[in-house]
């Protein structure tokens, strides 16, 4: 399948496709750090992950509506406003679910699957009702269109480039709240050790709650960075959760570092393929791959050496 | 030996496998028009798939999201048989290639596949019925089971599976029919499956065909192999440090809940006239799973239950109130797990008992020896629950 192209041609062609890639890639680390604090760290199976995401995106969109209605001279700030709107709204719904639904299932995992899964049908439902079962799009502020030429055959989309800082930072903050600061010491003593962690003076419940709406607050910002490249419907979501899952499955639950860099691998390989390839062979012949390699190495890229 | 005899069928079982039999063999058929009746033998091969997962579920603690691949399997062999009946060179005389099947020459093919070919044989159809979904679970089970890899992350990747073959048939549409699926089929060997009278005889076949398999389900369950499976459930290590080899009881019963997957899926195909990926994804996976959950995770007469009852309730629903529909489905996930674990065969045990323990105290004032009710561990689960899922008198 290469040989039609010449040398030059083809690193131009990866280039291309991988920095396209790598807005995909900013989706699938944002979805994937939210799940990996959910799932990897809480062992919440959350189904309705991709629903959360899709709440930021329609904040992002009712935000950019409501800069263009009220205030259309600071329309170029709307994007960051919008992010803060999706953190917080797809927060909040994260900790009243973690609150109504999802602390009475900690011991129960795979029950979680189910119950967050109906929770999906009921927010997508939620969604067509109220925001129409049209999708929907928004338009990107001046500065964030356009592209920067490196050579003559290579350019890169500005906002492809805004999106990936962003997630590097988010990441980056990610690291720091779970390894670096007493909140996060307290999430991984909670995780181990339940009764134990509010015997030492841990408000598990609180920590719970917070923990999932972090989680939930983070998919919402990557809604947000998904209205750049896709426009929203009410199932836009239910599309990424088995690639998420299987993100941060590959990468190793546990491993933030994992996730990332199978985020990377996925999303690139992928991106890469579809070139070559139908969009659909390359998306099944990715997954067979991941799917392939997972049951071989059933922990992951990244695991954590511990004895069970 | 003697005494698991006497055990395989209790008189309660008897009653409730006898009750399910009153209702789909006399009053469905004679209450209901062939509509209707074809509508609940679309649900009952589903109830196929509700009682496999019961089985890897409920009793084994596997919980596949991927049982619509193998419901799939099933139908998409039994299409494949069909099609090729249906596209004989008379009957496609029309198309640039005649005798391949229509969305084939839609697709610029000009020659059969050659994992077509195979399906002209009647015989062949129903050996790939089945054995090949057995045989793909058998795969992924062995390399999941026997590295220890459950719970979670073997429902992550059996959901993954799903969503790539869901992927693959639509993206390959001149093999598989694409999203459209594999419809218009027409004839059984020679003998029209589209008529009313057949409908009937399919929907008496499909009846008798899912008691073949809850019998084996029920035998598979009162063995020491299905006494295992719970133990391997409660507690994996300790069957394990007992010299038992836990992987194969677990390949085992997974590959069992795919063959009967697989032959529901083939019912399916029969009945209904086709087979397309929306039957195969991620979604249908799930709520296959539901319908287990509902019926009673313990139960594989609820399971039955589960599946027709959700599916006549999102027949009625969506034809009433089509936006409503997934609120309902939602509610039903999210209440079925939070408020009856055990489902509508829980529900029923528990009435069971309250009328058996009202006996039980009626009789013990006419003679004091009551045998009294094994004592059960604590940290075990319930009895498995034999119920069905409407209570009725005992």
């Amino acid at each position: 399948m290469f040989a039609d192209y010449s040398s030059s041609e083809l690193l131009a062609i990866f280039a291309m496709q991988g920095f396209a890639g790598l807005s995909l890639f900013s989706i699938f680390v944002l979805m994937a750090l939210g799940l990996a604090i959910i799932f990897g760290q809480m062992g919440v199976i959350n189904m309705a992950h991709g629903e959360f995401m899709i709440l930021g995106a329609y904040m992002t969109y009712l935000t950019s509506n409501l800069f263009e209605a009220l205030m259309p001279g600071l329309y170029g700030a709307y994007f960051i406003v919008a992010m803060v709107v999706a953190f917080v709204s797809a927060g909040a719904l994260g900790a009243l679910v973690e609150w109504a639904m999802i602390r009475r299932l900690y011991h129960r995992p795979l029950d979680t699957l189910l119950a967050t899964w109906g929770l999906s049908l009921i927010l997508q439902q939620c969604y067509r009702s109220i925001f129409g079962a049209r999708e929907v799009g928004v338009s990107l502020p001046d500065w964030l269109m356009g592209s920067v030429a490196v050579t003559d055959m290579i350019e890169i989309p500005i906002n492809g480039l805004f999106v990936m800082v962003l997630t590097l930072l988010i990441a980056a903050g990610v690291y720091y709240l779970m390894y670096r600061s007493n909140w996060g010491g307290q999430v991984r003593a909670v995780v181990q050790n339940r009764p134990m962690a509010g015997a030492v003076g841990i408000n598990t419940g609180k920590v719970d709650r917070m923990t999932f709406a972090l989680g939930c607050g983070i998919a919402g910002v990557a809604g947000s960075a998904f209205t750049m490249i896709g426009s929203t419907g009410p199932t836009s979501g239910q599309l990424y959760i088995v690639d998420t899952f299987l993100v941060v499955v590959f990468g190793g639950a546990a491993s933030l570092l994992g996730t990332i860099a199978s985020a990377f691998t996925i999303s690139q390989a992928q991106s890469t393929m579809e070139f070559f390839l139908s969009g659909s062979m390359a998306k099944v012949l990715t997954l067979l791959v991941v799917v392939g390699i997972l049951m071989l190495r059933p922990q992951g890229l990244f695991s954590l050496k511990i004895r069970r | 030996m003697n005494a698991l005899k006497n055990n395989l069928f209790k008189r309660q079982d008897l009653i409730n496998y006898g009750l399910l039999a009153i209702l789909l063999v006399l009053i469905l058929p004679l209450t209901l028009d062939i509509f209707r009746l074809n509508l609940v033998g679309k649900y009952l091969s589903y109830a196929f798939v509700a009682v496999g997962l019961v089985l890897c579920w409920g009793y084994g603690g596997i919980l596949s999201l991927g049982q619509g691949v193998f419901f799939g399997i099933g139908g998409y062999a039994m299409a494949m048989f069909l099609k090729l009946e249906a596209s004989s060179p008379e009957a496609t005389a029309i198309q640039s290639t005649p005798g391949i099947p229509d969305f084939m020459d839609w697709n610029q093919l000009t020659a059969l596949p050659w994992f077509w070919e195979p399906f002209h044989s009647l015989g062949f159809t129903t050996l790939a019925i089945l054995f090949v979904a057995p045989l793909f679970a058998f795969i992924v089970a062995v390399a999941m089971f026997k590295r220890r890899v459950g719970g979670v992350y073997f429902a992550i990747i059996t959901q993954a599976i799903a969503a790539i073959l869901t992927i693959l048939i639509i993206g390959q549409q001149g093999y598989t029919g694409g999203v459209n699926g594999i419809t218009d089929l027409r004839t059984l060997m020679g003998w029209d499956i589209r008529t009313d009278s057949a409908k009937y005889i399919l929907y008496f076949f499909c009846v008798a065909m899912l008691f073949a398999c809850l019998l084996l389900a029920h035998l598979v369950l009162k063995s020491k192999l299905g006494r295992l499976l719970v133990a391997i459930r409660d507690r994996e290590d300790r069957v394990r440090f007992s010299g038992y080899d836990v992987s194969s009881f677990k390949i085992f019963v997974f590959c069992f809940a795919a063959m009967l997957s697989a032959i529901g899926g083939a019912m399916f195909t029969l009945q209904v006239g086709f087979m397309s990926p929306t039957l195969v994804g991620i979604v249908p996976s799930i709520e296959m799973v539901i319908f287990c959950a509902l019926g009673g995770r313990l139960s594989i007469i609820g399971a039955v239950y589960g599946a027709l009852l959700v599916n006549a309730a999102k027949t009625t629903m969506s034809e009433a109130f089509p936006e409503l529909w997934l609120f309902a489905m939602g509610a039903l996930f999210i209440g079925v797990v939070l408020a009856f674990p055990n489902g509508l065969a829980g529900l029923y045990q528990t009435l069971l008992q309250k009328v058996k323990e009202r006996r039980a105290a009626a009789a013990a004032q006419k003679t004091p020896a009551t045998p009294a009710i094994a004592p059960r561990n604590a940290t075990s689960d319930p009895e498995p629950a034999q119920g069905i899922g409407v209570p009725s008198q005992s």
